[in-house]
């Protein structure tokens, strides 16, 4: 029997349990809350949402793997275009474009149009600096780790940088760059 | 084309026009994010007892919070309760409806004292994916939910201390959760003045 091709994001998100998303920015938002009455460096919060990201990571991408059928991709193209269409789409019900493409192809950038993480919220001028989706790339991060698309060594969190300053002006985009990966293949 | 986006974009967050609310996320996002709320706090604190206190419910105080003027203005037109049993039957139904999909399962007045009340639920939303190790004894993450809560009743008007609890079911192999309310003296006071 042929095995069952890979199902596109929307049909994987009509069919799994679903929660209303403003349960889902209204708790992200006291996460980072917390953190920042607890850390109160801009950096070590970005730190720390990454972190959280990383570990959120490792274990969604079995979840990914499992219920999207997606056969493994041949270069990180197709791997930040299944990320993108797929996963952002299977997981916040919300599609993502990849752009920005370097010349190489180990950079590019995805962007959300609707990110519920950042719906109802607003910067303070205190807390300039800080990544507010940074879970977001510590998730990209965690799950391209387990399935062996590794950095060639430690990241630092330049290396993923979370455009928020888009955050003041343009509420509805959000910028990922995933540089400097080495590709295995 | 690149970069070009559709969507009016808008200086200021208030001047964005409120959504339905019908956008939805995957259970399973939810569920990772709640438990790395939960693990961080872990590392945070050392005994449960302030874990539950002090971190989740004042993480859902937050949530409440904003839940309740959020649901004022798009469900209820502005109109605010000011009985005890109407505030109850909101949280109850259109908080519980918008958050977690279905009414509570049920609503009671305590029979013990004249303060408490009592919302059920077979299984939290939150607690769907967790399992409290013995060690923890009666941790119950529900008390993010509690927070929830006392967050809604509390910026309502309606002051009260408010307690998540495994109640166990004949027949039932997992607890039923139960949310204890036990309002402030004044909020009684008043609603007796109130009649």
């Amino acid at each position: 029997m042929a095995p069952a091709g890979p199902r596109s994001g929307d049909a994987i998100f009509a069919s799994v349990e679903r929660v209303n998303a403003e349960l889902f920015t209204l708790t992200y938002g006291a996460i980072v809350r917390q953190l920042l009455t607890d850390l109160e460096e801009v950096d070590e919060v970005n730190k720390q949402l990454d972190q959280m990201g990383y570990n959120i990571g490792i274990r969604l991408v079995d979840e990914f793997l499992a219920k999207s059928n997606v056969s493994r991709c041949v270069d990180f193209k197709e791997t930040a275009e299944v990320s993108a269409k797929v996963g952002f789409k299977m997981f916040l019900g919300v599609g993502a474009s990849v752009t920005n493409w370097d010349a190489e192809g180990t950079c590019c950038s995805i962007v959300l149009e609707d990110n519920p993480l950042v719906d109802f919220v607003e910067l303070p001028d205190t807390c300039q600096g800080l990544y507010y989706c940074n879970v977001l790339s510590g998730v990209i991060r965690g799950a391209l780790e387990m399935v062996s698309v590794c950095p060639p060594m430690p990241l630092s969190p330049s290396l993923f940088i979370v455009f928020l300053g888009l955050l003041t002006s343009l509420p509805c985009l959000f910028d990922v760059y995933i540089c400097s990966l080495e590709l295995p293949f | 084309m690149i970069g070009v986006s559709k969507i009016k974009q808008y200086s200021n967050v208030l001047d964005k026009p409120l959504s339905k609310g019908k956008q939805e996320v995957s259970l399973s996002a939810f569920a990772f994010l709640f438990s790395e709320l939960v693990q961080y706090n872990q590392t945070q604190v050392d005994n449960i007892a302030e874990l539950e206190r002090s971190r989740l419910e004042d993480a859902g105080y937050a949530v409440g919070a904003r839940c309740l003027e959020l649901l004022c203005h798009r469900e209820k037109g502005n109109r605010r309760e000011t009985r005890l049993l109407g505030i109850l039957s909101f949280v109850h139904s259109t908080v519980w409806k918008v958050l977690f999909g279905k009414v509570a399962d049920s609503l009671e007045k305590g029979t013990e004292h004249e303060d408490e009340y009592m919302i059920s639920e077979k299984e939290l939303l939150v607690n769907r994916f967790i399992s409290i190790p013995k060690d923890m004894g009666t941790f119950n993450c529900g008390a993010f939910v509690a927070g929830i809560v006392r967050g809604v009743l509390d910026n309502a008007g309606f002051p009260a201390v408010v307690t998540a609890h495994f109640v166990p079911m004949e027949g039932q192999q997992r607890p039923r959760t139960t949310i204890l309310i036990k309002f402030a003296e004044e909020v009684l006071r008043r609603e007796a003045r109130v009649g």
